[in-house]
């Protein structure tokens, strides 16, 4: 155990490689789609009309309290029952983080509207903007900037949640790691590199928040 | 120009507005004092339908605020509002502030609502301002970019809501002067303000609110004069004591 054996680093590159494309497509697709789907939802959940508010906060109330892997499970197993042939692992997965992600960027999103004073709505909507004109010229702008340090945030549990897909077969940074270190028995060495990554990864994130915060504050 | 009949106004149980009765005639500055929770921000809003009322009606030039088919963006933007905390939009410039609604709501071209809008603070003597952002600017130039804006829409009736009680003493009468500009250039104005000074030189008439009723509507003569209730009374000698 004392000779540490740093070369099935690079040996195993290539196959470690595929599992970091895999974090990286999940981390992109589901901050993106869960994005924009969490944009419409918080939209739902502050109309009048209790039957689109409605469902929206019941979709996001499920989704909060319901744990990821359980969502990676209903699509990957449930839903080719429902509708009759298999999803594929990725694409299952892919879907499930979206929906999963898109409540919590829901929530986000409905704090930064809500950070901003109902005095500027007020002020706006007297200028005779329609409220569509106010949340885009005036809200969301205002908005956006009380909402980017938590939506980093956001992607970074995101990041981390993508190991969970080992539990549909499919293989993240982090699951392609475990394989080489039983493989070759190098776990020492295998899970150091992980924890660099990761930690790396999230360090650079959280500097890149603070940066935006420190910009802010000019 | 403004009519408000009989409005009734809640918000849930505490009832703020019991049958307000009230107009503004073309060109005529009307001032709405009372104390503390009278109601006199709720009733200025529910001119331009930023209250929606329970009951009651509201006309502006004839045009009805409380009627479902009313276009209410269209008609907010023929009434100019002035509020209490300026509410200027803080991520962008004076310029841009004043700009804004030109641009989006009359559909001028940028150009065209920029030359306005300088146009504007310059009337408002901020030309020098134009691309100062609103946490740049004191209280007062605020509230005068504010009232650019409001009149960058070209309004028939302008509605301010206590302009004045956001800002330091000394701020306070480079606001009031410009509004008293507006008044002799014959803006239909109906303010919400204290400034009983600003009331005896510029208003003709006086409306005194308390429990969200209306208990005096005087001309301002008789309202300083003589008050006819005991309560305008009180309110007057407070006022008018510091
Ligand atoms: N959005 C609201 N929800 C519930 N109650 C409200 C709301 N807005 C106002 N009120 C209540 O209505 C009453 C009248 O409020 P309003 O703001 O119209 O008074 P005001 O005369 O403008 O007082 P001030 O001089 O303090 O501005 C107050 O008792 C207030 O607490
Ligand atoms: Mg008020």
């Amino acid at each position: 155990m004392n000779d540490f054996d740093w070369g099935v680093i690079a040996r195993s590159w290539p196959f470690l490689a595929e599992g970091m494309a895999l974090s990286a497509l999940l981390v992109v697709v589901s901050t993106a789609g869960g994005i924009l789907l969490g944009l419409g939802l918080a939209l739902m959940r502050r109309s009048d009309h209790a039957f689109i508010a409605g469902p929206a906060t019941v979709y996001v109330t499920v989704m909060r309290s319901v744990p990821l892997i359980l969502v990676l499970f209903w699509f990957y197993f449930l839903v080719p029952l429902v509708i009759g042939r298999p999803v594929g692992a990725l694409a299952s997965a892919l879907v499930a983080f979206v929906l999963f992600e898109a409540a919590f960027y829901c929530e986000i999103i409905r704090a930064g509207i809500n950070s901003v004073r109902a005095g500027q709505t007020e002020a706006a909507l007297a200028t005779g903007m329609r409220r569509s004109q106010v949340m885009r010229l005036i809200i969301m702008p205002q908005g956006l900037r009380a909402m980017t340090p938590l939506l980093f945030n956001q992607v970074i549990i995101v990041f981390q949640d993508t190991s969970l897909v080992y539990v549909v077969a499919l293989r993240d940074f982090m699951t392609t790691a475990s394989v080489v270190a039983s493989r070759d028995g190098r776990p020492t060495e295998m899970y150091t590199l992980v924890a660099v990554v990761y930690l790396a990864i999230c360090f650079s994130l959280s500097k890149a928040i603070e940066l935006y915060g420190k910009g802010r504050a000019r | 120009m403004i009519v408000l009949n009989d409005i009734h106004k809640s918000y849930g149980r505490t009832q703020v507005l019991r049958g307000c009765t009230a107009a503004v005639k073309l060109g005529e500055v009307v001032v709405v004092c009372g104390p503390s929770g009278s109601g006199k921000s709720t009733l200025i809003k529910c001119v331009n339908g930023l209250v929606p009322i329970d009951r009651g009606s509201i006309t502006v030039d004839g045009v009805s605020v409380t009627d479902k088919h009313t276009d209410l963006p269209a008609l907010r933007a023929q009434i100019g509002m002035v509020f209490q905390n300026f509410e200027l939009y803080p991520h962008m410039t004076a310029l841009q502030n004043v700009s804004l609604a030109q641009i989006h709501v009359l559909k001028r071209s940028r150009a065209e609502a920029d030359a306005r809008s300088e146009q504007l603070l310059a009337r408002v003597g901020l030309s020098s301002k134009l691309s100062s952002r609103p946490d740049q600017l004191s209280g007062g130039q605020q509230q005068r970019v504010s009232i650019a804006r409001a009149l960058s829409m070209d309004p028939k009736a302008m509605l301010f809501d206590e302009p004045t009680s956001a800002l330091d003493p000394e701020m306070v009468n480079e606001v009031l002067e410009v509004m008293q500009a507006l008044a002799l250039d014959g803006m239909t104005m109906m303010v919400v303000t204290h400034e009983m000074g600003f009331a005896q030189r510029v208003a003709e008439r006086v409306l005194f609110m308390d429990g969200g009723e209306i208990l005096e509507d005087s001309p301002k003569s008789q309202f300083f004069a003589n008050p006819s209730t005991e309560r305008a009374r009180q309110f007057l000698t407070k006022v008018l004591s510091h």
